[in-house]
């Protein structure tokens, strides 16, 4: 892995997953049918509490508390990747990112699980077995879009344009296995692109963290309900 | 003084708050006990780090505690140290009472999708194995929704980590 200081590592895994967990929650109550408000639901509940506990062992290490990593930070201040922060997308796209961020999670959590430090092994080993039900879901959601040939040109186009993106999850070394997986399962090449970089931002990262901070901004010393 | 059998005695009082039908000691979350003078100090490991009981347990834990004239320190694990291997046999059996499927055994392989939409899965309400999977997903993070065509019942299934 590329060298940083563990509350930056931390930070980057926490950011995405709580970014994505906001984005994932966008769909309850709209998502095409029962099963999937549901899913996409449960994911984004999951993801957040990851988010989380990595908050929790990163506040440890910069003296703070995980509300404030959270909420309290500026919005060019996060260190997700911008995969995560793509506003609500129609729904081939939406299983696009799931499937490339789940298989990009994956392969990042293999290499942490070998990590020295043993709460960063820890805690990944933790989340990659939770994570098996988000990529078992991913991984159904390709299969049956696969098999239709109106399906396939959805995911192929929608993965096509957030390959850059799905990169810039990893670091340098660890993309050549996402390009094989993907490339593999889709029986395709796919173009060599430029990574859209960690650090810097959509402008849908500002507006959702409008609406992610909103209650903590408005009762700075904690909302009583 | 408290002991730590007493303290494992209240713990296994405290329902779990989203399936009261069995005690955090059941569902295998209290890791160790350990009681130096009125100090108590237990470690936790959660399910799912997404399940919104996590906060309810450590409050009803700490409460226990305290009840018992000591100080409670709850130290969260977050390793993987928690499987659903972790269910007692008590705890399987009175999931399955309550009308929740008990968690398949953990294999070497891991949870496939192959073994969730094919493997032998039992109704807990007939007992059939006829069941289909219905949502990787439930109510809650540790729930899958299974149906019966046998009885013609949808049961949510405890899902193996």
């Amino acid at each position: 892995m590329q060298e940083r200081s563990k509350a930056d590592l931390l930070l980057e895994l926490a950011d995405d997953e709580l970014f994505l967990g906001w984005r994932n929650s966008e769909w309850t109550g709209i998502a095409p049918f029962l099963e999937e408000d549901v899913a996409f639901s449960s994911i984004a509940q999951n993801e957040i509490g990851h988010a989380r506990a990595l908050y929790e062992l990163a506040a440890r290490e910069l003296d703070t508390t995980a509300d404030a990593l959270a909420f309290d930070r500026q919005p060019e201040e996060y260190r997700c990747a911008p995969l995560v922060e793509l506003r609500r997308l129609e729904w081939a796209r939406t299983i696009a990112r799931h499937w490339l961020y789940e298989t990009a999670d994956e392969i990042r959590l293999a290499a942490l699980k070998a990590s020295d430090d043993p709460e960063i092994a820890g805690i990944a080993s933790k989340i990659d077995r939770e994570e098996t039900y988000h990529r078992l879901h991913a991984e159904m959601w390709v299969e049956r879009l696969l098999v239709s040939e109106d399906g396939r040109a959805r995911l192929n186009e929608a993965v096509e344009e957030l390959w850059p993106y799905a990169l810039g999850v990893l670091d340098d070394e660890l993309r050549p296995e996402l390009r094989s997986r993907i490339e593999g399962r889709l029986g395709r090449s796919l173009p060599e692109v430029e990574p859209v970089p960690r650090g810097r931002h959509e402008a849908e990262l500002a507006e959702l963290w409008q609406e992610m901070t909103v209650v903590r901004r408005s009762a700075p010393t904690g909302a009583q309900w | 003084m408290v002991t730590a059998e007493e303290i494992w005695a209240a713990l296994a009082e405290i329902p779990d708050p989203e399936i009261p039908a069995i005690s955090l000691v059941d569902l295998g979350v209290v890791k160790s006990v350990e009681v130096d003078g009125r100090r108590v100090r237990i470690e936790f490991t959660p399910t799912f780090m997404g399940c919104p009981a996590l906060e309810r347990m450590r409050v009803e834990m700490t409460a226990a505690v305290e009840e018992l004239g000591a100080e409670a320190e709850i130290e969260v694990v977050l390793d993987d140290s928690w499987s659903s291997e972790r269910i007692s046999a008590e705890g399987r059996e009175k999931l399955r009472t309550a009308g929740f499927a008990p968690p398949a055994p953990r294999t070497t392989e891991g949870v496939t999708l192959v073994q969730l939409e094919r493997g032998p899965f039992r109704c807990p309400y007939c007992g059939s194995t006829d069941t289909r999977l219905e949502n990787i997903f439930g109510p809650t993070p540790c729930r899958s929704i299974r149906y019966c065509s046998a009885c013609r019942q949808p049961f949510e299934q405890f899902k193996t980590l």
